[in-house]
């Protein structure tokens, strides 16, 4: 029997480092699922129908780890042997839609989801992501995400009036957040003038607008409403879901256009029902690789008036509608885990449980993931606790 | 590498690896075409969607929005065009085709209505301009890729 809606129930993240030298990616994930496990009292399926876990979901990116159906080698350490193991190789939280469509489906109650990215293994991660690009027009002339993330800033801080000035106020705001937050990578404060003499990486982007090299890990336990309360008193329910793609050459498109996010809000909105996010949220996690991408992202998911973000940055917007407690992507997640961290940052304030960053009385939040440069695939997630009201 | 994680770690191994694995990539009967084109005619092909009228660079089969069929749908473009977007890229990496600092341009050649990247050579980063007009030099090598463009540089 399928259930009508499903819940996260748990969730554990490996403190994230700029490089986990001394864990291999087997032992990142074992080390968070063990958490939920002891959190939630859950076992692995024994034999058909005990209740236990039976179906897993992973994360992981084959080039990051350096080995193809890279799922495959750490079957033991999720509990995936004798069990059923799918993989999402986009960014993490597609991975929570995909298993919130296993349960509302019937095909099962309960998954653990389980996702790993360790950017340090390769020399350089940009190196990694210019095998994203087309081998005869794209690839040879260095594209990577750092570089067309900025050509995409060029274009949108143009479009929205967003200064270099803003770019460090995004930066010095999340260094300050991510500072109470014991998971977060890049924990040291900086100042203005620090971010803003920055060296040039590649205009306009300074070495300080970019998220740091990152290490991780993030488990999940989701579960069907009626099996919901075996393992926590405080769900976490999804509410919304929606994706979005944009062309794949950055010459096809406008890099400003914010399209692929704004359809997927929309998608991710109907479903949950939500006609005024600007006021209907409590709080937002976005998927700011960059320092530009936080304003264009509110922007995307209708926290911000379209072309606006330089003014809603100027008029405290990032303070007033709580967006990145957690300090955001520019404090430190691997790329395929971005999206996934900003839903456990949900999670965790939805639960009550993020200590000195806590969002008094959240209700509702809304989390965004891209998968590819510049936000090619726009992911929004929207979850709510029971004080919700549904 | 932060290797203070004490005792346990102190002969703890990280193996050096290399993923070196030649590949051959099909370029399409339509990416062939253009390629074949560029290096030996110097000449830079699109191709033009009849729905919506959009010419694209470089060539592709099918058109995402329409989902025409564009295979034979060619349209000679311009050797010059200009420059839409930029960025000044200053880190080094093995996947880079210059020498930090270069400049990476979004250019869209005359006649066509999307931009390809490239490397944009003989200005200063501080004097380059979204709308400045710009031509191919070609290389006098062949490469088989995109890079039979040299690079752009600015039309005097």
């Amino acid at each position: 029997m399928s259930a009508k809606r499903a819940a996260i129930c748990a969730v554990a993240q490996l403190p994230f480092e700029k490089a986990i030298w001394h864990k291999r990616i087997q032992e990142m994930c074992f080390d968070v699922v063990e958490p939920v496990l002891e959190q939630t009292g859950v076992k692995f399926c024994k034999k058909p129908g005990d209740g236990g876990i039976r179906s897993i979901v992973t994360v992981s990116d084959d080039v990051f780890d350096a080995r193809t159906i890279s799922n495959n080698a750490i079957q033991d350490a999720v509990g995936a042997h004798n069990r059923g193991e799918d993989k999402v190789a986009m960014d993490g939280i597609n991975a929570i839609a995909y298993a919130v469509s296993c349960i509302l489906s019937g095909h099962d109650d309960l998954i653990l989801l389980v996702g790993h990215c360790k950017e340090s293994q390769a020399e350089s991660r940009n190196m990694c992501t210019n095998l994203a690009f087309d081998p005869f027009y794209l690839r040879p002339l260095g594209l990577d995400f750092e570089t067309l993330n900025a050509l995409q800033a060029r274009d949108y801080m143009a479009k929205s009036g967003v200064t270099d000035e803003h770019l460090a106020k995004v930066v010095v705001r999340s260094r300050r957040n991510a500072a109470k937050n014991p998971v977060a990578n890049a924990r040291d404060e900086v100042t203005m003038e620090e971010v803003m003499n920055s060296p040039m990486a590649y205009d306009p982007l300074r070495e300080l607008h970019i998220y740091p090299q990152s290490d991780g890990a993030i488990a999940m336990l989701i579960a069907g409403e009626d099996r919901v309360k075996e393992f926590t008193g405080k769900p976490v329910w999804v509410s919304g879901f929606g994706n979005c793609m944009d062309s794949y050459f950055p010459g096809d498109k406008d890099l400003a256009s914010n399209f692929p996010l704004k359809k997927a809000a929309k998608l991710a909105y109907r479903m949950a029902g939500v006609t005024d996010p600007a006021k209907e949220f409590d709080f937002a996690e976005l998927n700011d690789a960059a320092a530009y991408q936080l304003p264009m992202w509110a922007e995307g998911v209708g926290l911000c008036a379209d072309g606006a973000g330089g003014e809603w940055i100027d008029g405290g917007g990032m303070e007033k509608m709580n967006v990145n407690p957690s300090g955001g992507m520019l404090a430190g997640n691997p790329i395929m885990l971005g999206g996934l961290a900003r839903a456990a940052e949900l999670v965790i304030q939805l639960r009550g449980d993020a200590g000195e960053r806590q969002v008094a009385g959240a209700r509702r939040g809304v989390a965004n993931g891209t998968t590819g440069a510049a936000g090619q695939l726009q992911s929004v997630l929207v979850l709510e606790n029971d004080r919700a009201g549904r | 590498m932060n290797q203070d994680k004490g005792e346990k770690y102190k002969d703890a191994y990280v193996v050096d690896g290399k993923l070196a694995l030649p590949y051959q990539y099909f370029a399409g009967t339509v990416g062939s075409k253009f390629l074949i084109a560029l290096r030996d005619k110097r000449e830079i092909l699109g191709v033009r969607c009849d729905t919506c009228g959009k010419v694209y660079v470089p060539p592709r089969q099918v058109c995402e929005k329409d989902f025409e069929d564009l295979g034979d749908k060619w349209v000679m473009l311009g050797n010059t065009g200009v420059v839409t977007n930029f960025t000044i890229v200053h880190k080094d990496d093995k996947h880079r085709p210059r020498k930090a600092p270069y400049i990476l341009a979004m250019i869209k050649l005359d006649g066509a209505d999307t931009a390809i990247p490239h490397v944009l050579e003989m200005v200063q980063p501080e004097n380059v301009e979204i709308g400045m007009e710009v031509k191919a030099v070609f290389s006098s090598e062949p490469t088989n890729t995109i890079l039979d463009i040299d690079h752009f540089e600015p039309v005097l």
